[in-house]
């Protein structure tokens, strides 16, 4: 405690008042106050999340040695999510893709002109559906093919709850030993192969049913794999590990707000990802804050104000793969600094800061110098007017590492 | 303007080969299989039947947890599954033991899942009746309702698209089976749509048996069953008598091949049956139905004993040849249930394995706490009916 009264003793005057000459009275919902400090929006031309040079991006952490070779291209998330679809059905005749609009390139692009280059018969449009979808490409996957299933949104994914809770994750647990490949090589009985990718998370006026962020659903669910790229690199290298290199089902969140926004070098070669790896962003020693998606951008910036204002030293986590997740690297993280805050858009209540949170509690319980604070969604809807003071911004970011620190 | 009217139109007819005294009402219908075909026919659903009566029994006397039986609709699943290839792929719900007997599980792959011993190729993880072998194309059954119909629909594409592929391999069909109740789930929905709309080559058989549970068809639906529906999705629809393992047969056979027309198209079959047991081992059907009404359907028809009139009126088989076939099966369904009851369970590493493809580092923890519980109180748990006791949560 001593050590956090000379850093307050420091840093007395940490709201500097910023005068603005803001002459703007429309209240559009892409306005932010005039007079923001932190919560300005997410710069990302220089976010440093996002890779900018070729030689950045080809230093990415977990990158295979021979991906670090590749020439880059400058690609938004869903160009590169494009490309490794168009990568995973050039490699393999196994691989289909198909959903509701996917034929002529889907309504976020994200499959444009797959249809016109590996044919109708494996990138189609099916009804509209959702549990017929699911079930559908469980059924192939089931018959050794790797299906790339699309949601729409991922708020229209419950519909499929049931095929995705009772069967995909169980299938090759009910199936014993009929779930393993037999002595002749020949495909055992699981739903591994399994993608279904949908679009997730807020996207400034997306309201109750184009915002949710449903991944703590799922990782109540053994047997699912549940990830969530944020950036353009890690969609392309974690897609392509889900369909080509891993044979458990995978539930792949693309936080859609970023589809467009986020854009970065890539290495245009294709390269796998690993999935259950969480990355440290960047190394710090006072305190770990843990997020994944699109909050990851508010993290750094908040991060980034709080170094300059309180000259603490902040570790930054992506965890990646929600579940199952990295619990050893978190662990060493919040043992080394001995505070954490976990960010994540979707509600507070129940959600993968839950458990996030008393994980923590259980492998650093010694070393924990203030509670496990979480910032979150409050634990309501997303109502249409009201997003911004719902998702988790810099500013609510940049207090709870303020608190912990101070604690 | 004028409003079409469900009850304008006729009930759709139901096929049928034989009544019910055994007799070929059509002459240009004669069944496509020799009396020594038939009566291996006739032995699997007597051979199921057994099996039933001693499985309701042993689950009453609590040495199984549960069990349901197939009482009145064996042909249904023996003579649908006779039209079939091994290779064809099948997704069931779980009242088609049938299937199973006709593809080859043996007496001691059902007991040993029964029991759910070590043996038990699931494992020990599912409840009864949840069979399911890769070996013979059949997928681990579910309890979840209509929740494999869509599935089929995709395996069904699957296959289409590998013979696609690979124009070398032979063109096979998915059979789907369920229930008149579990076709009102959105998944029955689902599953025809996208079977017609991606051509898919899936033969869906319906068992309308007249009961879920305790809800009778008239709480189910209000058209005409479930093979009325199929027309609305495009998809060429047949119904048939259950009761009649050659009409079965013959339209299975039928359906399977027009399956593979044309690149490959969906056909629906209802089956209509009665459903002569209770649904389960923990159901009491007489709460909700009258004991004469199911006495009346025992007595008055049956596919066994329509099967053994054929065989009897042809000459194939008599009274001697049942009770000698009957005292037979019998002992051997007695044999494997002896010899599955007194295997050891499965090893409890099996509570995490197969979750996914590998365990993962947080279950690989929970199953090293597991075992110091078992070490630290060693008198709270019986392990020794566990295969490898607590050695198998070794790391």
């Amino acid at each position: 405690m001593v050590a956090l009264e000379r850093w307050l003793c420091r840093h007395r005057h940490i709201f500097p008042t910023i005068t603005t000459t803001s002459t703007s009275s429309r209240r559009n919902y892409s306005t932010h106050p005039p007079n923001a400090r932190l919560n300005k929006p997410i710069d990302f031309s220089t976010t440093p999340i996002l890779h900018h040079t070729a030689s950045s991006a080809l230093a990415t952490p977990l990158l295979p040695p021979a991906a670090r070779k590749s020439k880059t291209s400058r690609q938004n998330l869903f160009q590169s999510i494009n490309s490794a679809l168009r990568h995973a059905l050039s490699s393999d005749e196994q691989v289909l893709l198909f959903g509701e609009d996917v034929a002529f390139g889907g309504v976020f692009r994200c499959s444009m002109d797959l249809a016109a280059d590996f044919g109708s018969e494996r990138v189609f449009n099916t009804p509209l559906t959702e549990q017929g979808i699911v079930g559908f490409a469980i059924g192939c996957a089931a018959e050794g093919m790797k299906p790339v299933a699309e949601i729409q949104f991922a708020d229209y994914v419950y519909p499929a709850f049931d095929q995705l809770v009772n069967e995909a994750a169980k299938m090759r647990y009910r199936a014993g030993l009929t779930g393993k490949p037999g002595p002749d090589g020949e495909r055992g009985m699981h739903s591994g192969g399994l993608v279904v990718r949908m679009p997730s998370g807020g996207v400034g006026h997306g309201a109750l049913y184009h915002s949710q962020s449903p991944e703590s659903l799922f990782t109540h669910v053994p047997g699912l794999r549940v990830v969530v790229p944020r950036s353009p690199i890690q969609a392309k290298g974690m897609l392509l590990s889900a369909i080509l290199d891993c044979n458990d089902p995978v539930v792949f969140l693309e936080p859609k707000i970023l589809y467009r926004a986020a854009v970065e070098q890539v290495p245009m070669d294709p390269y796998f990802l690993p999935l259950d790896k969480a990355e440290v962003l960047k190394q710090g020693k006072d305190v770990t804050v843990i997020s994944y998606g699109t909050p990851l951008y508010s993290c750094s910036a908040a991060i980034e104000a709080i170094e300059k204002d309180l000259g603490v030293s902040v570790e930054l986590i992506d965890l990646r793969s929600i579940h199952p997740w990295d619990r050893p690297t978190v662990w060493e993280s919040v043992n080394k600094t001995g505070r954490a805050v976990i960010v994540h858009e979707s509600m507070v209540n129940a959600g993968v800061g839950a458990e996030v949170a008393a994980t923590i509690q259980e492998g650093s319980f010694l070393r924990l110098e203030a509670p496990v604070i979480r910032v979150a969604g409050w634990t309501t809807h997303v109502g249409l007017v009201f997003e911004k003071f719902n998702i988790p911004d810099v500013t609510r970011i940049y207090d709870a590492i303020k608190r912990s620190v101070e604690y | 303007m004028e409003f079409e009217k469900p009850s304008a139109k006729g009930a759709m007819p139901t096929y049928r080969v034989m009544d019910q005294n055994g007799e070929i009402v059509d002459k240009s219908r004669v069944p496509d299989l020799t009396d020594e075909e038939a009566i291996r026919l006739y032995k699997d659903m007597v051979t199921v039947n057994i099996m039933d009566l001693i499985m309701f029994d042993a689950q009453r006397q609590g040495r199984v947890s549960f069990y349901m039986v197939s009482a009145g609709e064996e042909g249904i699943a023996v003579g649908s599954a006779s039209a079939l290839l091994p290779s064809d792929v099948i997704f069931a719900q779980y009242r088609e033991t049938g299937v199973f007997q006709y593809r080859g599980f043996t007496l001691d792959n059902f007991m040993n899942q029964l029991f759910a011993n070590r043996k038990d190729m699931g494992l020990g993880r599912n409840m009864p009746v949840h069979y399911g072998s890769r070996d013979l194309n059949i997928h681990t059954i579910s309890s979840p309702l209509a929740t494999q119909i869509p599935q089929a629909s995709g395996a069904a594409y699957a296959l289409k698209m590998q013979s696609l592929q690979n124009p070398e391999i032979e063109k096979r069909i998915v059979a789907c089976y369920f229930g008149e109740g579990a076709a009102s789930e959105g998944d029955f929905h689902a599953a025809l749509n996208i079977a017609a709309t991606r051509s898919c080559p899936v033969v869906f058989i319906c068992r309308n048996n007249g009961f879920a549970i305790s809800t009778p068809t008239l709480e189910q639906y209000r058209g005409d069953g479930i093979a009325s529906r199929g027309i609305g999705y495009g998809i060429e629809t047949i119904r048939c008598d259950g009761n009649d393992i050659f009409a079965v047969r013959a339209v299975t056979k039928r359906a399977r091949k027009m399956a593979l027309e044309n690149g490959g198209k969906p056909v629906l079959i209802e089956a209509m049956s009665y459903r002569v047991s209770h649904h389960s081992t923990s159901d009491d059907s007489f709460a909700y139905r009258a004991k004469v009404e199911v006495e009346d359907w025992k007595r008055r028809d049956n596919p066994i004993t329509r099967l053994r009139k054929y065989l009897e009126n042809r000459g194939a088989w008599d009274e001697e040849k049942e009770q000698a076939a009957r005292s037979s099966l019998r002992k051997d369904v007695l044999k494997a249930f002896t010899k599955a009851e007194k295997e050891k369970r499965p090893g409890l590493r099996g509570i995490w394995e197969d979750v996914y493809e590998d365990m993962s580092e947080e279950q690989m923890g929970q199953m090293k706490a597991m075992r110091e519980i078992l070490e630290k109180y060693p008198e709270e748990y019986d392990l020794h009916d566990f295969d490898g006791g607590a050695d198998t949560l070794k790391e």
